[in-house]
Order: C-alpha cells, then sequence, then structure tokens
C-alpha cells in the first residue's frame, strides 16, 4: 500500500531507479497459474512426445529412456496432455462465465482489452516492420500486442488440433466406433506436425518475444509475477497507459511489487522450462542435420 | 637335450635286442609288439624332445596309448611309414604322415572340401586332417574329451574362424565367427542342459563334406539353408514354404529371404527378445523400403525405433514365416483377417478401425488423398508461421541491437 499511494514525483521519476517503481497488475493469480500450468504440461509434452517424431537420432532413444521408456514417457504425456486439457477448459469456462454473469461479453470480443485481432492489430504490425527497418518509430502498444494474440489464439488451434488428434489416439477403440479409419492416420500425421509447429513456435519465438530479446533477456517475468513496472508501461505499452488515464483507472490498476516468492517461481521454474525448451530446440535443430 | 642322441640311439638298439629276446621267450599270447613303439619313445617321450628344425617332437606315450590307434594297437610305423625301427636314428626330416593309407574314403571326401580344395590352391593354414583330430591323441567323437566330440567341436573349429590372426591370414569367410556363434542361441544352448540336441557347426556344415556356401551343393548354399535350418525347426520350415517367401524360393527366385536373412546364421539370437524384435524390422526393410518407411511414421514404428517392442512389428501384422500378400485370403491382413489381426492387440477393434492405413504414404495421393492434403496443408502452416516468425524476429533483433548499441541513429528513440 505504501506504494500505492507513493509519492507522486518518485513514481515520475519512474526509470526504475530507487524503491519508488510503481507496479501496475497485468495478470491475476488465477491466470499466473494457468500460465504456470500450461508451461508445465506443454514442456512435459513436448519432451515425452519428440522421442517418437525423432524416433531414428540417437538421441531421442536417450531421453525416452531418461523419461523411464516408452511407458514412462507415455505416462508423462498423457498426465501433461489431461492437464493441459483441465487448463485450457478453465480458461474458456471462466472467459465465457464471467463475461455472461457481468453482462461484458462485447468487452472480450471487440476492443482493447479483447484477444480478438482487429485492424489496429494489422497498423500495428506493419508500423513495427517500419521500425525494424529504420522508417518509423517505436510503435506503442495497447493491453496486448499482435504477437502476444498470436501466441494466445495459437493455443486455441494447438488445443483443437493436437488436443481433439492426441484424445482420437489414446482411445481410438472407442473413437473409431464413430470414426472412420483414416481420421486416425490424419491424427497421427496432425498431431506430430502441429506439435512440432507448436514447439517450434514456443521454443524459439514466444521466448524471444516474451524473454530473450535485448530489451528483455534473459526473461521477464511478468506473467509469473502478474506485474508490470509503470516504466515498462509507459515504455512498451503507452497506449494503453494514456488510456488508463484517459479512464481513470491509474490508481485503480496499481499493485504492490511482485513478490519474492512470485519472483522466485519465474525465474527457477520459468527459467527451468527456458532452458528445457532451449535443449529441445537444439535436439531439433541438431536432428535435421 | 640331456642325453646325446648317438647315445640314446645307442641305448634304444640295446633295449630292442632284450626286448625282442623278453618278448620272445614270454610269447605266450598274440600280444602286440609293444617293442617298435617304446624304441621310438626312448627318445620321443621326453617332454622336451626337439627335432633339427627346433619343433618339438615329444609324444605322451600314455596319451597315444589311450587314443584310438594306440588301443587298436598300431605301431609308430604304421604311419610313420618311412622309419623302420631297426634303422635307428632316422632320417632328419620324415614325410608327413598319409592318413588316407587307411582313411582313403574320409581323405577323398576331405579332397573336396573347402578345406581340402583350398589346401591344394596354396593355402597352408586351411585345417586338415590333424588340425581337427588331433596327432597321436586322437580320440573317437563319442568319447568326451575327442576334438570332433559334439561338445568340442566348436572349440575345435575355433581355433581358426573364432581367431582375428587366422581369419585374417586365412581370409576366413565371414572373419571371426566363432565368437558370434558362441553367443547365440545355438553356441549358448551347447552349453546348457539341451547341449546334445543343440547344434554346432558341423550340424549345418557337415566335416567331411564342409563346402563354401556359394557352392550351390552346400548345405549352406542359399537355396539348400531351409533344408538344413529345418533339419531341426520343421515347423517354420514348413511354414515358411507355404508363405510368399518360401513360394518364391521354390520358383526358384533365390532372392527372396531364407532363413538366415532375417534371423543370421552365426549370430541367431532368442526370437523374443526387444532387440531382435525391433533389428529385424530392417530386415524386411532391405527390400521393403516403401513400406518400412511409412511404417516408421506411424505410432507402431516410432516406438519400435526407440527399441520398445511392446508396440506391432512387421511380424506382428504379416507374419514371420508364413507371411503372405494382403491378396491371399488366408493372409493375416487380407481383408477377411485384417480385424483379428488388429484385434490381437486392441481388443474390441471394430471395422472402422481396422480401416486405418498403417503403411499411408504423404507422397502418394492416389492412395490416401486426404492424408495427402493434411500433409500438404501442415506443411503450408508450418513453413508459413516459421517464415513469418523467422523474418519478424531477426528485424527485430537486428533493431534492437542496434539501439543498444548504437543509439541515437535511425529512428528508433521517437515515441508516438
Amino acid at each position: 500500500m505504501a506504494i500505492a499511494m507513493g509519492s507522486p514525483a518518485g513514481a515520475a521519476a519512474g526509470g526504475g531507479a530507487g524503491a519508488a517503481q510503481r507496479y501496475y497488475r497485468r495478470f491475476t493469480a488465477i491466470e499466473r497459474v494457468l500460465h504456470a500450468g500450461l508451461m508445465l504440461s506443454f514442456v512435459g509434452c513436448a519432451l515425452s512426445g519428440l522421442p517418437l517424431i525423432f524416433a531414428d537420432r540417437p538421441w531421442a532413444a536417450t531421453l525416452a529412456r531418461i523419461l523411464g521408456g516408452f511407458e514412462g514417457a507415455g505416462l508423462i504425456h498423457r498426465i501433461c496432455a489431461a492437464v493441459m486439457i483441465v487448463v485450457f477448459g478453465s480458461h474458456v469456462l471462466m472467459v465465457f462465465g464471467k463475461a455472461i454473469a457481468g453482462g461484458r461479453l462485447m468487452k472480450i470480443l471487440w476492443g482493447p482489452d479483447s484477444m480478438v485481432p482487429q485492424l489496429q492489430d494489422g497498423i500495428d504490425i506493419y508500423r513495427n516492420f517500419l521500425w525494424f527497418i529504420g522508417h518509423g518509430p517505436r510503435p506503442q502498444f495497447d493491453r496486448w500486442t499482435y504477437w502476444e494474440k498470436f501466441d494466445y489464439w495459437a493455443v486455441f488451434w494447438g488445443m483443437l488440433i493436437i488436443g481433439g488428434s492426441g484424445l482420437l489416439l489414446w482411445f481410438p477403440v472407442f473413437f473409431s466406433r464413430l470414426l472412420p479409419g483414416w481420421m486416425f492416420n490424419i491424427a497421427a500425421l496432425v498431431h506430430g506436425e502441429e506439435a512440432l509447429l507448436a514447439v517450434g513456435f514456443i521454443f524459439t519465438f514466444h521466448f524471444f518475444n516474451g524473454h530473450l530479446r535485448p530489451e528483455k533477456f534473459p526473461m521477464d517475468t511478468v506473467v509469473f509475477t502478474g506485474r508490470i513496472s509503470e516504466h515498462e508501461l509507459k515504455g512498451e505499452r503507452a497506449v494503453q497507459y494514456e488510456r488508463m488515464v484517459r479512464e481513470g483507472r491509474l490508481d485503480a490498476e496499481l499493485a504492490p511489487p511482485p513478490t519474492e516468492e512470485s519472483k522466485w517461481f519465474g525465474w527457477v521454474v520459468g527459467g527451468g522450462a527456458l532452458l528445457l525448451g532451449i535443449l529441445a530446440i537444439v535436439l531439433i535443430v541438431y536432428s535435421f542435420f | 637335450m640331456s642325453i646325446p642322441r648317438t647315445l640314446r640311439a645307442i641305448g634304444a638298439v640295446l633295449f630292442l635286442a632284450f626286448g625282442t629276446a623278453a618278448t620272445a621267450l614270454a610269447a605266450t599270447t598274440p600280444a602286440p609288439a609293444p617293442g617298435v613303439n617304446d624304441t621310438c619313445l626312448m627318445c620321443h617321450a621326453d617332454k622336451d624332445a626337439k627335432g633339427a628344425t627346433g619343433k618339438s617332437i615329444a609324444v605322451d606315450g600314455a596319451k597315444f596309448a589311450a587314443s584310438v590307434h594306440g588301443a587298436s594297437t598300431l605301431k609308430c610305423t604304421d604311419c610313420h611309414t618311412d622309419v623302420a625301427a631297426d634303422k635307428i636314428p632316422h632320417a632328419d626330416q620324415l614325410k608327413p604322415v598319409n592318413c588316407a593309407a587307411c582313411h582313403d574314403k574320409a581323405a577323398k571326401e576331405y579332397a573336396g572340401t573347402v578345406h581340402g580344395t583350398a589346401r591344394k590352391g596354396g593355402n597352408t593354414v586351411a585345417a586338415n586332417c590333424t588340425d581337427c583330430h588331433g596327432t597321436h591323441d586322437i580320440l573317437r567323437s563319442k568319447d568326451p574329451a575327442s576334438r570332433t566330440n559334439h561338445a568340442n567341436i566348436e572349440a575345435t573349429c575355433s581355433k581358426c574362424h573364432g581367431s582375428d590372426t587366422m581369419a585374417a591370414t586365412g581370409k576366413l569367410p565371414g572373419g571371426n565367427i566363432g565368437g558370434k556363434f558362441h553367443d547365440s542361441i545355438h553356441g549358448q544352448a551347447l552349453k546348457g542342459a539341451a547341449q546334445g540336441s543343440a547344434p554346432t557347426c558341423t550340424n549345418c556344415h557337415g566335416a567331411h563334406s564342409i563346402q563354401p556356401k556359394a557352392n550351390e551343393a552346400s548345405r549352406t548354399s542359399r537355396a539348400r539353408v531351409p533344408e538344413t535350418c529345418g533339419a531341426c525347426h520343421k515347423p517354420e520350415r514348413d511354414a515358411f514354404m507355404n508363405g510368399m517367401h518360401g513360394k518364391l524360393r521354390q520358383d526358384g527366385v533365390l532372392a527372396a529371404p531364407g532363413c538366415t536373412d532375417c534371423h543370421s546364421a552365426h549370430g541367431i539370437q532368442q526370437h523374443d527378445t526387444p532387440k531382435f524384435q525391433t533389428e529385424v524390422i530392417k530386415e524386411c526393410g532391405t527390400c521393403h523400403a516403401d513400406y518400412l518407411a511409412t511404417y516408421r511414421d506411424t505410432f507402431h514404428g516410432q516406438v519400435t525405433a526407440l527399441g520398445y517392442s511392446r508396440m506391432a512389428t512387421c511380424a506382428s501384422c504379416h507374419g514371420a514365416h508364413d507371411v503372405l500378400p494382403a491378396s491371399n485370403p488366408a493372409s493375416m491382413v487380407s481383408k477377411q483377417n485384417r480385424l483379428k489381426t488388429c484385434q490381437a492387440c486392441h481388443a474390441g477393434a471394430s471395422e472402422n478401425f481396422a480401416s486405418f492405413d498403417p503403411h499411408a504414404s504423404k507422397h502418394d495421393k492416389a492412395r490416401n488423398p486426404l492424408y495427402y492434403y493434411a500433409a500438404k496443408f501442415m506443411e503450408f502452416l508450418l513453413f508459413g508461421v516459421f517464415a513469418f516468425f523467422g523474418v519478424h524476429t531477426v528485424f527485430w533483433l537486428y533493431r534492437e541491437l542496434r539501439e543498444k548499441f548504437a543509439p541515437g541513429r535511425g529512428t528508433g528513440k521517437e515515441r508516438h
């Protein structure tokens, strides 16, 4: 609370120097828990599934053996898959449940707080590329950038494709009472290919966009702590900041600084996931040469 | 040599003289003439006795007496025909013993074997009579101590075929195969309770009939292997002959696989071990390469590639010895039998289940059109996403590095 009511002079400095750094809430506790659940189950599925895709490489047999052989890796894969489905289902139920109960359905379907891609995202991509090549100023973003929206919808698409095909492959006898055999051929194909896409995307581009690029290196703990500093908010999401000022919500969104526990979790568990993901990428890239 | 040769020769002559006299006096039974051999042993019983070339010329009298030749009261001079007991000392260099003098049938057989022809061709290390049977200590094969006893043949053949040096100098086919055989299921069985019935080298190769496998008449030639193995493995041989591979063989297609193509010859392993089950898949792929490739795209093929045999291998669905094409109604993968084959592992599988294509190809539009387009779509999706974000990331990295290390240049500082 001391921070929330801190001296305006200190906050105005905003440079991150000293104890007067202000923080705003970016993710709720439940969102952080869901991200952690998604992250851990994703890494688990990735590591236990990759040996199958690269079964002809020597490292694949070693990795499978470390995970308890074909039976052990299969069990890990299914447990993680179940966790992921629960995480995904909880999120969807919560978003729609809250929106419908609170009468805010339109707010999650459209506008600056919505995850739905909008014209502004197209403009942002164009402007960001202009900035990349030195032909424009650095664009400022609202609450969700286009690459974050891509990550978000990639999970929906991935859950549909990987989750759906995975269930088919998990219970083939049951599902084949309803579906023809060729569906299982396609399920096996897309499960692997889409998984390769997801793993290849999350462990490179998501890592780069969120953590590894020079500005955030080695990692950004915002998704673990839930708090974004005023400095970052103003420096990267000035549109959101200005909107908060305009709507008079600035003080309402203030939050205490990140707790030590959440920072620790971010650095150790999040960092561990980061390292395991990079290991997976090294193995994949190595397999193609 | 402790006693000079001449002195010992004199001793032998004296002994012979007295010995003959003594025997003449005691000649009540038609006893063998011990005299000759004992005379020879005067010199040759010395363990350290060496010939002019430095080679040992020692003979163990007791062992000879116990040998098949000693027991049948042969005299040294029966084999060493250029030595006469009354003309001692004999010449320094004796002619090689000619076993054929008595064993003419065996010698004739030997001359036609791979060993005999190699000898004739100038190979001085190819096995001859004594390499397998020994010299003064030859025992009947049924004697457990015999070099040619069933239990000892592996060791006898391995003197050459289990030695890296001999394999190299003799250019032995297959190199050091003794070690492989020793660790094989047959080699291991020879050490166990079933040792009497487990095959050793000669059961497959013969002894005095041993031929190179390139020779069609050889028991180990491509054409005759099923028959040779089938001597013991009759049900498997019959199943094989009824299968597609066996039928091809009967039509004279020798390229069709026989026993050793899948099981190997000397290194045969227990068939139900994960190692054999997963390794043999590659053998099928030698000819059926495209089917191996599509198999490897399935969950079955991926798990077995990792070395776990709980998943279906080729043989799980197609059978092993009696493999038949799907067009044959008796085949495990025929329309009539396919479901039953799936149900062997997937209890409760339905007709739909059995319509899964376990060899679907991403490249075969005619066979699997939807699969083909799904693969194309995934390719396009992966390429699209990686291309866009690849470019995006490279550009972004460039911009951020530039902002960090060369700020103020370009337009990066300004905010809108």
